[in-house]
């Protein structure tokens, strides 16, 4: 298992290589840089701006030197942990990006959580009770879920809050808990706020994870290993727990995986929607304002997200079939 | 107490298809005599693993029992009919491994691969009796050294996947004896085996049948085992049976043209060279298809035969 | 031969009848593809279907509610030609909003295959025929208007053309990255296989949006509508072939050791002819069942784009560009009927849903979750 873990941590090292080198060409795919947009500004503020100048503000940003230099010196500054100075908010981008990620991580995280906590007894009601009504209407309904984009459920909810409730919603905070020391009652003010977007995001994956389950399950149901329990005397609660459903998990554990970059793409936008200050509405202004530096640290740490959350299905795959462990 | 362990009266089970409503018995009728083993024999779709499946009550829908009774007569217990039991009824959970045990013919799917063979075939005790892991454990460790399992304080912890198809199929036949059931149902167990392998199981069975005197419904489409085997032999076609009969009645001078086109597609020694029959040829114009009632012999043999035929038989 | 006609031989029904047999019980599958036919036609003939162009105003409703078709009038009588009231705006004094409430006494009928707006039907056929219009008095609004005054229902269905396509446009290139990459990697093996793997791994564990985002942000500004259309579509097959190409991949992989093929490579046939001949129509159906249910991926991705600003830009009108007016909670409250593009975003990603479901139900009846409804 250890030998496992090593080698899966090490494969993941030419992953995340690869994943900088195109979040590096992606945010250098724009037109100009952040010099020329500035000296647009600046132009049509009517300031002149000499040459030198120019070639100043050009070498304090790396720009003169080669390509492959500007991400060497890039990609070695984040591995160190310096991710470099965002022209936008004119701070280091160290300083502006690890709340807004806290954030990011929170809400995938419960989003993923509340995923499971719905889809995984859909599925198995839905497989155990085949062809029932309840599995249509599970079905349909989660389907409605998967149909309708994150951010039109945002704008739907932030509709019936208003509209039924009164409430004005989006943020994660009351305007009165907003730039307040963490306090029991900020916490509370902020678990109030987390339920929209947790609800929104999750829902998204909701439908894709019970018909992967319910797949998974009805696959299971019928193999040869639950008769031969069956036959043995295993009470059908215990049967169905123990037996099938045990099996089903196991691809469905995998799926973390791929449910990890839905999750994030949905929150990024749901907050975009609902203005919470996380990654999605900074990435989308840094991306704007070719703030590379800003927008490339926000890429490059969701795709580390997206990586470590796939080690960590992978592992917790292999903790649980034992046939991948003794591979 | 009667001398049957299990009764079989009209036992009767549908699928529904997209096609219709299938019958996969219609209606069978036979006894499984105490202490002896019983084979049912036939080819694929004959219905002898849909039996096999509705006396432990596995039928699974679109299946159904549509009728009959099976009347199961426990060692000194009152006897009760297995079909009228309620799905919640503990006795049914007695069917399901303490009084009734199966072994199935694919021993590489029967068990679950996540867990590792002792906690299974421990599981099969857990079930019924009230001891601790450990008990239990130990128990299964006995009975997987009985089976022929070595190095048992090892393997009892390794996962089916480290065992090799025959000694899967001993746990199965562990984990189907280890609370000595009265009756074992036997769905060919060999039928997924090498050869050489197929001879070792059948001797265990047969060993450990003679050992602990539990009742054997064996079923196959291989005739050799039957040879070996049995003491009783039901023949069944179609969801019918045709022939019931003792092991050389049906072997050395069966009656219905059916069991003995089934003889015929033997390959044999003797009649190397020659080209093998096939059941149609042997069977010819004789009316196979048209469900008779069973009719008893003198002999003690049951056969299922149009009247006419019948009085031809009686008369040579 | 059976002697019966009521009952069906079935040695002589085909492959491809029993799949047809199959679909046709899938109900919901049934019902999708009638419901996508029909949109796909009207998104086709969206100049015909609505009453007006996409960008012209009507000054008498701005940010006007949907109207109601009536057959029957106030004083109860009935008509058969179906009519609708015109708009009697007033300002709300304590919200500033303008409000419309129905005036009788403008009353429109709706004439069927009449004269409207002038146009070129696909840019080829100068007409002026219209589904339906109001005639020349008077105007008709069934989903309402925006704040310029312009109609929702035309909008959605020139909207539809554009986000339908890039749905289509999309999966085609996706399908044939897919097949490329996936059938390369599994023919040929060794380190190629092993490269594509990498690279399939490397795409599929990106959050897509957020990627999608940064690329759309560099199409150039000055890029024209057709450009940017095809940016933002080739953009969406990028992050889409992965999966497909997997796929692909995994059936090559089967497939080679299949005893067809081998006999095949056996025989002497080329590897060319052998790939074509019998290695991909095995796996056609798989791969359109594939391309059906990437098909709302593609029409998501291109609203939830435009929607942020990032993908199509107006002038041209996508069912994104649509939503992209509904951004916040005060406009959603006064006019939720703008989020009406946003329900057949919903109905069309749900038909693709169940024609790709029923597909693979009757295409693969092993599968684990058919549905026999």
């Amino acid at each position: 298992m250890r030998a496992y873990i090593a080698r899966r941590i090490f494969g993941m090292l030419p992953t995340l290589a690869l994943i900088s080198i195109i979040i590096f060409v992606v945010i250098q795919l724009p037109p100009g840089d952040i010099v020329t947009s500035t000296l647009d500004r600046l132009q049509a503020e009517g300031v002149e701006v000499s040459n030198d100048q120019i070639q100043n503000l050009r070498a304090q940003y790396n720009l003169d030197q080669p390509m492959v230099f500007q991400y060497l010196h890039w990609i070695g500054g984040f591995v160190v942990g310096d991710m470099g100075y965002s022209y936008l908010y004119s701070r280091p981008v160290n300083e502006l990006v690890w709340e807004r990620l806290g954030y990011t991580l929170l809400i995938t995280v419960s989003a993923l959580i509340f995923t499971w906590a719905i889809a995984i007894p859909a599925g198995i009601y839905s497989a155990v009770r085949q062809y029932s009504i309840g599995d249509y209407l599970l079905t349909t309904v989660m389907l409605f879920g998967l149909a309708t984009p994150s951010f039109l459920l945002a704008l739907i909810v932030m509709y019936i809050g208003y509209e039924w409730f009164g409430i004005t919603i989006g943020g994660l905070f009351s305007p009165e808990y907003r730039d307040v020391p963490w306090s029991l009652d900020r916490v509370s003010d902020f678990l109030g706020h987390l339920w929209i977007p947790m609800v929104v995001v999750g829902l998204s994956g909701t439908a894709s994870t019970m018909r992967i389950l319910r797949a998974n399950l009805l696959d299971e149901l019928n193999k040869p290993y639950v008769v031969t329990a069956r036959a043995k005397g295993v009470r059908p609660i215990k049967l169905l727990i123990k037996y099938p459903l045990r099996i089903a998990i196991n691809p469905f554990i995998s799926t973390i995986g791929l449910l990890l970059p839905v999750l994030i793409s949905g929150e990024a936008i749901v907050s975009i929607v609902l203005g919470l200050p996380t990654t999605g509405p900074a990435l989308i202004q840094a991306l704007i304002n070719q703030d590379m530096y800003l927008a490339g640290s926000f890429l490059m740490l969701l795709a580390i997200l997206t990586v470590i959350g796939m080690l960590l299905s992978d592992l917790l795959l292999a903790w649980s079939d034992p046939r991948i462990r003794y591979e | 107490m009667t001398d049957n362990i299990l009764e079989i009266r009209d036992l009767a089970v549908q699928f529904k298809t997209d096609f219709g409503v299938t019958r996969a018995l219609n209606g069978i009728s036979f006894e499984l005599p105490r202490g002896k083993v019983t084979a049912v024999v036939g080819e694929s779709g004959s219905g002898k693993s849909v039996t096999a499946n509705a006396i432990m009550r596995l039928i699974n829908p679109p299946g159904k029992i549509a009728s009959g009774n099976l009347i199961f007569s426990p060692d000194g217990g009152t006897p009760f009919d297995i079909i009228a039991l309620k799905e919640t009824d503990p006795r049914l959970v007695q069917i399901r491994g303490d009084l009734i045990s199966m072994v199935f013919q694919e021993p590489m799917t029967a068990l679950s691969p996540v867990y590792s063979v002792g906690n299974q075939v421990a599981e099969a005790i857990l079930c019924h009796r009230h001891i601790t892991k450990q008990q239990a454990w130990r128990e299964a460790a006995e009975m997987l050294v009985r089976v022929g399992i070595d190095d048992i304080s090892r393997r009892i912890h390794q996962y089916p996947f480290e065992f090799s198809g025959g000694m899967r199929q001993r746990v199965v036949i562990a984990m189907a004896l280890v609370c000595n059931p009265e009756l074992l149902i036997c769905d060919e167990p060999t039928t997924a085996l090498d050869v050489t392998i197929q001879a070792e199981i059948l001797t265990l069975i047969l060993n450990l049948q003679q050992e602990l005197n539990n009742s054997v419904l064996f079923i196959t489409h291989d005739l050799g085992v039957v040879a070996q085997t049995a003491d009783q032999v039901i023949v069944m076609y179609q969801g019918r049976v045709l022939e019931i009969g003792s092991v050389r009645q049906i072997l050395k001078a069966p009656l219905h043209p059916y069991t003995r086109g089934l003889l015929a597609a033997i390959p044999a020694l003797a009649k190397k060279g020659q080209r093998l029959e096939t059941i149609a040829s042997v069977v010819g114009d004789e009316d196979i298809e048209t469900p008779y009632p069973l009719t008893r012999l003198k002999d003690g043999r049951q056969i299922s035969l149009s009247p006419q035929a019948l009085e031809r038989i009686i008369n040579e | 031969m059976s002697d019966s006609p009521l009952e069906f031989d079935l040695d002589e029904v085909s492959p491809r009848q029993l799949i047809w047999q199959r679909f046709k019980r899938h109900r919901l599958a049934m019902v999708s593809i009638v419901f996508l036919v029909l949109i796909y036609l009207m998104a086709g003939f969206c100049e015909f279907v609505t009453p007006y162009g996409t960008e012209t105003r009507n000054v008498k409703a701005i940010n006007a509610p949907p109207m109601t078709i009536r057959f029957v009038d106030e004083g109860g009588q009935i008509s058969l030609r179906p009519f609708v009231y015109g708009y009697d705006m007033h300002v709300n004094a304590d919200t500033w909003m303008r409000e419309y409430t129905e005036n009788t006494n403008f009353r429109y009928p709706i004439y069927f295959f009449s004269r409207g707006e002038r146009y070129r039907l696909w840019g080829l056929i100068d007409t002026d025929l219209h589904l339906f219009t109001t005639g020349h008095k008077g105007y008709v609004h069934f989903f309402g208007t925006d704040q310029l005054g312009r109609d929702l229902f035309s909008r959605v269905f020139y909207g539809a053309r554009i986000s339908l396509s890039i749905g289509i446009v999309g999966v085609v290139l996706t399908l044939f990255l897919g097949i490329f990459f996936g059938g390369v990697a599994g023919y040929l093996g060794g380190i190629v296989d092993r490269l594509v793997q990498r690279i399939i791994e490397v795409l599929q564990s990106l959050p897509t949006l957020p990627l999608w985002m940064a690329l759309s942000a560099a199409l150039p500004v000055a890029w024209s509508s057709i450009g940017v259309y095809f940016g933002i579509t080739i953009i969406l097959s990028l992050f889409g072939w992965p999966v497909l190409a997997r796929q692909v991949r995994g059936r090559f992989l089967a497939l080679r050791e299949e005893d067809f093929v081998i006999s095949a490579r056996l025989l002497g046939a080329s590897r060319m002819r052998i790939i074509f001949k019998h290695m991909l129509p095995s796996f056609t159906s798989h791969t359109i069942t594939t391309a059906t249910l990437a098909i709302p991926g593609m029409i998501l991705g291109e609203t939830a784009l435009s929607f942020l600003g990032i993908g199509l830009r107006p002038p041209v009108v996508s069912w994104g560009v649509l939503m992209q007016q509904a951004q916040n909670y005060q406009v959603i409250v006064m006019t939720p009927w703008l989020l009406i593009p946003g329900l057949f975003v919903v109905l069309t990603v749900m038909a693709f849903n169940f024609l790709g479901d029923g597909l693979r139900d009757a295409i693969d009846p092993y599968s684990a979750n058919r549905e026999a409804s």
